[in-house]
């Protein structure tokens, strides 16, 4: 009834209810703790949503998440550590979540690694965990997450791609690979949800200045900060739209790239 | 049990919320529903019709436990006036089976849609409230079940706290299985109602307190656009039951096909697509047209006789009116106010709204008395119940002023409802139940269903987690 706004209470571990006139979109980011995640979690709770943030690294996370209830001056954030390759610990630890949001209304998956061999060589570990969390761990996450939406007949489901796979080239066929099953599956649940009222937007960013940019190889041009990069996911997602290069000059570069023919691209180095 | 992930409304369509939807049939599938919940570590909340103007029957990310299947009315005795029924049967049900042979539910909503569960958990309370008190009073006995397992029966002698507590516990304590209620004995399928104007506020809070005790129900209309001088006024209509032998021929006003509201507005209009032709008018210019319009046709005084249910289902004239107000849906703000404060209040909230050019599109009062209910909203005083629009460019502002007629209700002595509040915070709730009250209910609570099993949004938002 005071005109100051109550102080944070950081002790309180649950966000308000949504009331008519404060009504809340509530998200989950997998894959949020630093880069891009980190970047949209901050964005997101500033444009009004709730969100749980969901890493593998718990003290990242919940420093994000303190600086982000400490801002905000409310608890808008929530923290739950969980590894993507934990396949099996999704379904409970989704039903938690969206309890503990009180719904949902959108979901990020933008949980990658990338383990570049190096050229010529051969690393199959690091291909395969690439598949694990790449491919998989979307799997196991937006498989129920589709169904939820498809029930409820609303929803927004955000999927990072990659501009790798727009071609398959000789720098990292397994992040090439995993990023265009990922790219193939997240059209595939565009064309199953779109009838439900359910948006899928595929985003596919070039460079972006995070910490998994230092392991290209090479030149990396175009490169974005990852507020821009989700400053675009962010007018995207507004838009309803299914997919977007960032920066968006990679939609005219791959266009080219794609339609290089394979008698040229396979003697190339790039 | 089939469960669904369903996106859920409340009535006023201004809040969604996506729950597991399961429905029950029979009383142990209640049970079966406590045990998923409490195995899946998600919360349960019972519906009934989805009549709930706020988050009452919404549990966002737990169980919905949908009770309309469970709606028979089990037993009725013509000759004592009891009546038996599952608590998903509604108003409807219950008056078209008892007034053929002479009766009416004591106490009803202003529609007809509302579940007996529903209305027993909000406890609700129609235009003789003054009268009559609220639903619960005429409760002879319930049956329920516990989120511990247990099944119980109350009375207003039998576990009387539990009594007091689950009617007007909004469904946080148990689920209602069987309800036995008392109907009221009546004459006619008729009611006498007195119509007459008032030009402000002082006359129509005056006119209310003393129509009340000469009549059998009371409500008042509020031309919430009015100012100045002018400001509260409206229409009353005072009504009363016809005595034995008013009606020459009761058997026939009494039968259903001669209380059903007319399909057809004008004659002419369905009433099915009217809610589309309303839709231009719900914005501040057209309905100061019409709030002027319907007092300037109020200032007629005159006496009508009118069937039960045209009298008490207003809300239930045009289908689907609630969705005129558009795509941000409706809330409804009813304060009940002490008749030594309510004018001083009113007054005050009005002129609030018409400041901050947010009047109110639908205002409605009635009189009112206190009631033995664990968590009443009534006071002797009157109720004043406001519909606003809610639109994006609205929200905040709206926001704030729904804060500041808290304030006021508060100072007022005043307390809030919760089957139509919606922004009540929980220092709010506090400030007007009291903390004894809060902690009898918090002790029930703890015996009743001591894992936190029955929740819902808007348990979470009044009573905090």
């Amino acid at each position: 009834m005071s005109d100051s706004p109550k102080p944070f209470d950081k002790t309180q571990d649950k966000p308000a209810q949504a009331t008519p006139l404060n009504p809340r979109r509530r998200g989950i980011i997998i894959g949020a703790s630093d880069g891009m995640g980190a970047a949209l979690a901050r964005k997101l709770t500033k444009e009004g949503y709730t969100l749980a943030l969901i890493a593998r690294r718990k003290d990242k996370l919940d420093s994000l998440c303190m600086e982000i209830n400490s801002s905000l001056n409310e608890i808008r954030a929530l923290a739950y550590v969980h590894d993507v390759a934990n396949y099996n610990e999704v379904p409970a630890l989704l039903r938690r979540v969206v309890a503990d949001l009180g719904g949902l209304d959108l979901v990020v998956f933008m949980a990658g690694v990338n383990f570049p061999p190096g050229l010529n060589k051969y690393n199959f570990d690091g291909d395969r965990q690439m598949i694990e969390v790449n491919v998989i761990g979307a799997m196991a996450w937006l498989n129920p997450v589709a169904e939820m939406f498809q029930n409820a007949k609303a929803g927004q489901i955000v999927g990072i791609a990659s501009v790798a796979g727009d071609r398959g080239r000789v720098g990292n066929p397994g992040y090439n690979t995993s990023k265009a099953a990922l790219a193939t599956y997240l059209e595939a649940l565009r064309n199953r949800l779109t009838r439900y009222g359910v948006n899928v937007l595929t985003v596919k960013p070039g460079f972006v200045k995070t910490e998994m940019m230092k392991a290209a190889q090479g030149a990396t041009p175009f490169a974005i900060t990852p507020e821009k990069a989700v400053d675009d996911i962010y007018k995207a997602m507004r838009k309803r739209r299914q997919l977007i290069y960032t920066a968006s000059i990679w939609r005219w570069i791959m266009l080219i790239i794609q339609h290089v023919p394979s008698v040229i691209f396979r003697r190339m180095s790039f | 049990m089939q469960k669904n992930f369903t996106q859920l409304e409340n009535f006023g369509h201004s809040l969604s919320a996506p729950s597991y939807l399961i429905q029950a049939n029979i009383p142990e599938e209640i049970h079966e529903v406590f045990q998923l919940a409490k195995k899946m570590g998600i919360t349960v909340t019972a519906r009934g019709a989805g009549r709930s103007y706020n988050d009452a029957a919404l549990n966002g990310g737990g169980i919905m436990l949908d009770m309309s299947g469970m709606n028979s009315i089990t037993r009725w005795d013509k000759a004592s006036g009891l009546v038996t029924a599952q608590p998903g049967a509604t108003l409807e049900q219950l008056w078209q089976k008892v007034e053929p042979d002479g009766w009416w539910p004591p106490v009803v909503s202003g529609t007809m849609m509302t579940t007996l569960g529903g209305c027993l958990s909000a406890n609700i309370h129609g235009k003789n409230n003054f009268k009559m008190g609220p639903i619960g009073e005429h409760v002879v006995e319930f049956t329920a079940v516990l989120p511990t397992g247990a099944e119980i029966t109350c009375s207003p002698k039998k576990n009387a706290d539990l009594f007091h507590a689950m009617i007007s516990g909004l469904g946080m304590l148990g689920i209602f299985t069987s309800v036995t209620m008392q109907m009221k004995r009546i004459y006619s399928g008729l009611l006498s109602v007195d119509a007459f104007p008032v030009r402000n506020l002082h006359e129509h809070l005056a006119s209310l307190l003393d129509g009340a005790p000469n009549h059998d129900y009371i409500v008042g209309w509020l031309d919430t656009i009015a100012a100045g001088n002018s400001l509260g006024r409206g229409q009353i209509h005072a009504t009363r039951y016809l005595h034995e032998g008013e009606d020459p021929n009761p058997r026939e006003t009494m039968k259903v096909k001669n209380q059903v509201l007319p399909p057809y507005v004008f004659g002419v209009f369905p009433k099915s697509i009217l809610h589309y032709f309303m839709a231009p008018f719900v914005n501040n210019l057209g309905w100061w047209g019409v709030n002027t319009a319907k007092y300037i046709a109020s200032l007629r005084k005159h006496t009508f006789r009118q069937s039960h249910a045209a009298f008490h289902f207003l809300l239930d004239y045009v289908p689907d009116w609630e969705l005129s107000a558009g795509r941000g849906g409706l809330i409804q703000y009813q304060s009940f106010i002490p008749k030594e404060t309510a004018e001083a209040a009113w007054t005050e909230m009005l002129k609030l709204s018409h400041k901050n050019r947010l009047p109110a599109y639908l205002g409605v009062t009635k009189r009112h008395r206190p009631d033995k209910f664990l968590l009443t909203h009534a006071v002797d005083g009157f109720s004043f119940a406001m519909d606003f629009k809610v639109t994006d460019r609205r929200r905040e502002k709206l926001s704030a002023m729904l804060q500041e007629f808290d304030r006021i209700v508060i100072e007022s002595g005043g307390r809030l409802y919760f089957a139509k509040n919606s922004e009540t915070t929980a220092e709010t709730a506090l400030r007007f139940y009291g903390k004894e009250t809060l902690d009898k209910f918090r002790k029930l609570k703890k015996r009743c269903d001591p894992n936190n099993l029955l929740e819902s949004d808007l348990y979470r938002r009044v009573f905090g987690r």
